[in-house]
C-alpha cells in the first residue's frame, strides 16, 4: 500500500493533536508518522500526516480531518507536485578507525556530523524519507546506538 | 463566515446586555436566547454556581432528574422528538462521566444535543483534585466538537457556536466544560453579534449549494434504471425532509425500505412502502435490496445493521449516495453518484427538476408487493398466551400510528419497528447506533416534554426498564404523562434469541429472575402501575392506560419463547433470510 502525505491546517488551540491523533487511532488509519509546527497564519499550526492505504481509505481520512471543527484545509500533497523533508539525528559507536569512512559517508549523503565525543558521533541528515532510509542502512554495519527522526513534513511546489 | 441564524434573536433583543453578571447567569441568559425552554440536569459541587443562577432566574426550566444519565437520555428524546437541540447540565468528575453513554448515543444517531458540564477550578485542572475527571479528553470521539471554557469572557460565544454546531450540518452533541472559577467569574454581558467558525462549513447552508450536475446525472440513472429502490435513513428525518421525500416517491413511483432511524418519514401505509430492511427487516425489503439495479440511499449511513455482509448488498445496483457527511459518502458502500448535502434540499432540488411524466416501473413494483402480501412481517396469535408482537399491534391500533413511541434495546425494539405503523416523522425514539439499553424511558420523558399535547409511549424490555427505573420520580413528580409498557419476558429476551439461534442454546445469564414486581415498583414512586397477563387482559388494561391522564406503568407478561423473525444472522448475507415458523420457508435460498 501506497504512502501518503497529507497536510492540513488547524487552529492552534489545546487539544488540537489530541483530535487528530485520536481520529487516526479510533478508526484505525494506519499512520507513519504526525509533524506539528507553527504556520504563517497566526493561530494557526500545520500538520503533516504520513499515512498509508489504498486511494480510497486515503481519501476517507481526508473527509474525516474535514470533520474536525478545528481543522481548516486538508490537501493531498500529491496531487500537485511537492519537496518533501525529515530530519534524522543518528548516534553511531565511534571505532576511530573507522571515522574517516564515516565522514565520507556522510559527505556522500550531504550530512553533517554536529557532535563527536571520546565514544560517540552524532550524524544529521535532511532528506527525503527514501534518502534517509538508504542512509540508515549504509550506516547500520558501524554501529547505530540511537536513533531519532522527526517524521517528513512538505510542501507543494508553486503557488 | 460569520452567520446569523434568523431563529436566534437580535443581539438588541436580548435584554441586559451590558449589564456585569457572573458566568452561571450569562450561560443561563444565552440558553435562553437560544430557545432553550428546558433543561435536564443534576447539580454537584462544580456547578453550585449555575445552580445558584437558577435560583435567581424563574423563567429558566429544569428538570432534576435521578441520574445524569436519565438526564441526558430525556435530553436526547427531546431532541429527536421536537428537532430542537436538547440541552443537559451535570457536574465535574462522576457528573460529567455518567452522561458518556448518553453523549455516545446521541453521536451514533446525529442528533443535536449541548451537553454542559461543571469542573473544577482552572487552578486545580491537572492536580487529580476532588471530583475531577478530563470530561473533554474523554468525549473526543463522541463529541462534534468541544470546548473547555478558560475565560469567562469567551462563554457567550461558546454557547453561541455550540449550538450553531449541534444542530446544523451532521448534527450532534457538543460539549462544553466550564471550571467552576469561570462559572463565578464577572463579566460584561454582551451577546455575540456574529460568530466565525472558520472550519465548520454548514454554518451557512446556502453556502453549499447542491451539484446540479450530480443531481442531473441521478435523474438520467432513474429514468434507464428498471428495478430502482430508495433507501431513506434518519438524514431524512433530521433534516425535516419527509414531505419532500413523499412527493419525490410520488413523482418518480419508486419503491421505498426506511432504516429503523428513518421510520415515520414515510408513512406505513404508503402503498409504495417495503417496511425496514437489514436484520431484522421485511422479506420485500430485503429482496428488493438484493434484486435492485439502481439504490437512491438518502440521509442512511449503511449500517452493519442494514447492509449485512457487504458483498451480498445491493450487489446489481449502482448506488446514489445523497448525504450531508461527506466522509459517510463511499465509506462502506462505493457510490457512483455521490451528493453532498442535506436531504431535504436536495430532494426538493430534484423534484424541481424531475421531468413528468416519469415512467413508472410497474412490473417491478408489482413484484415488491406479491413479496409484501406473501411473507409479511408475522407471529403465531394465541388466546391465552400475551404476544410481545400483539401487544405492539394493539398499541399501534389503539393510538393509530400516532403517537410518539419511545423504544429501549432488544427484541421489544424491533418489535416496535416491525409491527408499530409509524406515520410520522420524529415517532420512533430509539437508539439505533448505539443500541443503549436504558434509553426507552427517560428519552420519553423528553418526547413527552418537548410534545405536551401527544401520546407518548415508552416500549421496554424488563431488562432496559431496570436501567433508568429511578426516573419514575420525575414522571410522578412532575405529572409526565409517559405510558410506560414494560414488554416482560422475564428474559434478556434478544440475547437469548442469539444463545439459541448461534449457540446451540446454550444460555448463559439470560435469566432475569428476581426482577422486582414492576407494578409495585411504579407504586413506590407513585405512578399508577397496571399488569396483563392475557390478551384480554392486555386490552382492557391499556385501555384504561390511555384513559389515565396521568403517567402509567404497564406490566405486560409476555411469553417467553418469542423470537424476532425475519432473521439475517450476522456475518451472513442478506439473501440468508431466515424468515422463521410463521414465514412459508424457514429459509430463503433461492429466486
Amino acid at each position: 500500500m501506497d504512502r501518503k502525505l497529507i497536510g492540513f491546517t488547524v487552529n492552534d488551540t489545546p487539544g488540537v493533536l489530541q483530535r487528530v491523533s485520536g481520529l487516526f487511532s479510533r478508526r484505525g488509519y494506519n499512520i507513519e508518522s504526525i509533524t506539528v509546527g507553527p504556520s504563517e497564519r497566526e493561530g494557526c499550526s500545520r500538520m503533516i500526516v504520513a499515512a498509508s492505504g489504498d486511494d480510497a481509505l486515503i481519501r476517507q481520512m481526508c473527509s474525516q480531518l474535514r470533520k474536525l471543527i478545528d481543522v481548516l484545509d486538508v490537501v493531498l500533497m500529491h496531487e500537485r507536485p511537492y519537496v518533501s523533508r525529515e530530519l534524522m539525528l543518528v548516534k553511531l559507536r565511534m571505532d576511530p578507525s573507522k571515522r574517516a569512512e564515516i565522514q565520507t559517508l556522510a559527505d556522500t549523503f550531504r550530512c553533517s556530523v554536529i557532535d563527536i565525543g571520546p565514544e560517540t558521533m552524532i550524524v544529521q541528515i535532511v532528506g527525503d524519507t527514501d534518502k534517509n532510509d538508504a542512509f540508515l542502512q549504509l550506516i547500520q554495519p558501524y554501529g547505530i546506538l540511537e536513533l531519532t527522526r522527526t517524521g517528513e513534513t512538505a510542501m507543494n511546489r508553486g503557488m | 463566515m460569520s452567520y446569523l441564524r434568523e431563529k436566534t434573536p437580535a443581539p438588541a433583543a436580548v435584554p441586559g446586555q451590558g449589564e456585569r453578571v457572573t458566568g452561571s447567569e450569562i450561560l443561563l441568559r444565552m440558553l435562553l436566547a437560544e430557545g432553550v425552554d428546558c433543561v435536564f440536569g443534576y447539580p454537584g459541587g462544580a456547578v453550585l454556581y449555575i445552580y445558584d443562577a437558577m435560583h435567581g432566574n424563574p423563567a429558566f426550566r429544569h428538570v432534576l432528574t435521578r441520574h445524569e444519565q436519565g438526564a441526558i437520555h430525556a435530553a436526547d428524546g427531546y431532541a429527536r422528538s421536537t428537532g430542537k437541540t436538547g440541552v443537559c447540565l451535570a457536574t465535574s468528575g462522576p457528573g460529567a462521566t455518567n452522561l458518556i453513554t448518553g453523549i455516545a448515543t446521541a453521536h451514533m444517531d446525529s442528533v443535536p444535543l449541548v451537553v454542559i458540564t461543571g469542573n473544577v477550578a482552572s487552578n486545580l485542572i491537572g492536580t487529580d483534585s476532588f471530583q475531577e475527571a478530563d470530561i473533554v479528553g474523554m468525549t473526543q470521539p463522541i463529541t462534534k466538537h468541544s470546548y473547555f471554557v478558560r475565560r469567562v469572557e469567551d462563554l457567550a460565544r461558546i454557547i453561541r457556536e455550540a449550538f450553531l454546531l449541534a444542530g446544523t450540518g451532521r448534527k450532534g452533541p457538543i460539549l462544553i466544560d466550564i471550571p467552576k472559577d469561570v462559572t463565578a467569574a464577572v463579566t460584561e454581558f454582551v451577546y455575540p453579534e456574529s460568530i466565525d467558525i472558520p472550519g465548520y462549513e454548514w454554518a451557512n447552508p446556502e453556502a453549499n449549494p447542491v451539484d446540479e450536475t450530480k443531481l442531473d446525472e441521478l435523474i438520467d440513472a432513474i429514468a434507464s434504471s428498471a428495478k430502482p429502490l430508495l433507501l431513506a435513513g434518519g438524514g431524512v428525518i433530521q433534516a425535516d425532509g419527509s414531505g419532500v421525500l413523499l412527493e419525490f416517491i410520488e413523482k418518480t413511483r419508486i419503491p421505498v425500505t426506511t432504516t429503523l432511524m428513518g421510520l415515520g418519514s414515510v408513512p406505513a401505509d404508503h402503498d409504495l412502502w417495503l417496511g425496514m430492511p437489514g436484520m431484522h427487516g421485511t422479506y420485500a425489503a430485503n429482496r428488493a435490496l438484493i434484486e435492485c439495479d439502481l439504490l437512491i440511499a438518502v440521509g442512511a449511513r449503511f449500517d452493519d445493521r442494514v447492509t449485512m455482509r457487504l458483498d451480498g448488498f445491493a450487489p446489481h445496483a449502482r448506488v446514489a449516495h445523497l448525504d450531508i457527511d461527506a466522509a459517510e459518502i463511499g465509506k462502506l458502500v462505493p457510490a457512483s453518484l455521490p451528493i453532498v448535502g442535506d436531504a431535504r434540499r436536495i430532494l426538493e432540488r430534484l423534484n424541481a427538476k424531475l421531468p413528468k411524466p416519469f415512467p413508472d416501473q410497474a412490473e417491478w413494483i408489482e413484484s415488491l408487493r406479491k413479496r409484501r402480501r406473501e411473507f409479511p412481517l408475522r407471529y403465531a396469535p394465541s388466546t391465552e398466551e400475551l404476544k410481545p408482537q400483539y401487544v405492539i399491534e394493539m398499541i399501534s391500533r389503539t393510538t393509530d400510528g400516532n403517537a410518539i413511541v419511545t423504544t429501549d434495546v432488544g427484541q421489544h425494539q424491533m418489535w416496535a419497528a416491525q409491527f408499530y405503523r409509524f406515520r410520522h416523522p420524529r415517532s420512533l425514539v430509539t437508539s439505533g447506533g448505539l443500541g443503549t439499553m436504558g434509553f426507552g424511558f427517560p428519552s420519553a420523558i423528553g418526547a413527552q416534554i418537548g410534545n405536551p399535547g401527544k401520546t407518548v409511549v415508552s416500549v421496554n424490555g424488563d431488562g432496559g426498564m431496570q436501567m433508568c427505573a429511578q426516573e419514575l420520580a420525575i414522571c410522578a413528580t412532575h405529572n409526565i404523562p409517559v405510558k410506560i409498557a414494560v414488554i416482560n419476558n422475564r428474559t434478556l429476551g434478544m440475547i437469548k434469541q442469539w444463545q439459541e439461534l448461534i449457540y446451540d442454546g446454550r444460555y448463559s445469564h439470560i435469566d432475569l429472575s428476581g426482577s422486582p414486581d414492576f407494578v409495585k415498583l411504579a407504586e413506590a414512586y407513585g405512578v399508577k402501575g397496571l399488569r396483563a397477563e392475557t390478551p384480554s387482559e392486555a386490552q382492557r388494561v391499556w385501555k384504561e392506560a390511555l384513559k389515565t391522564p396521568g403517567p402509567v406503568l404497564i406490566d405486560f407478561v409476555v411469553s417467553k419463547n418469542e423470537l424476532v423473525f425475519p432473521m439475517v444472522p450476522q456475518g451472513k448475507a442478506l439473501q440468508d433470510i431466515i424468515l422463521g415458523p410463521e414465514g412459508s420457508c424457514d429459509r430463503w435460498t433461492g429466486n
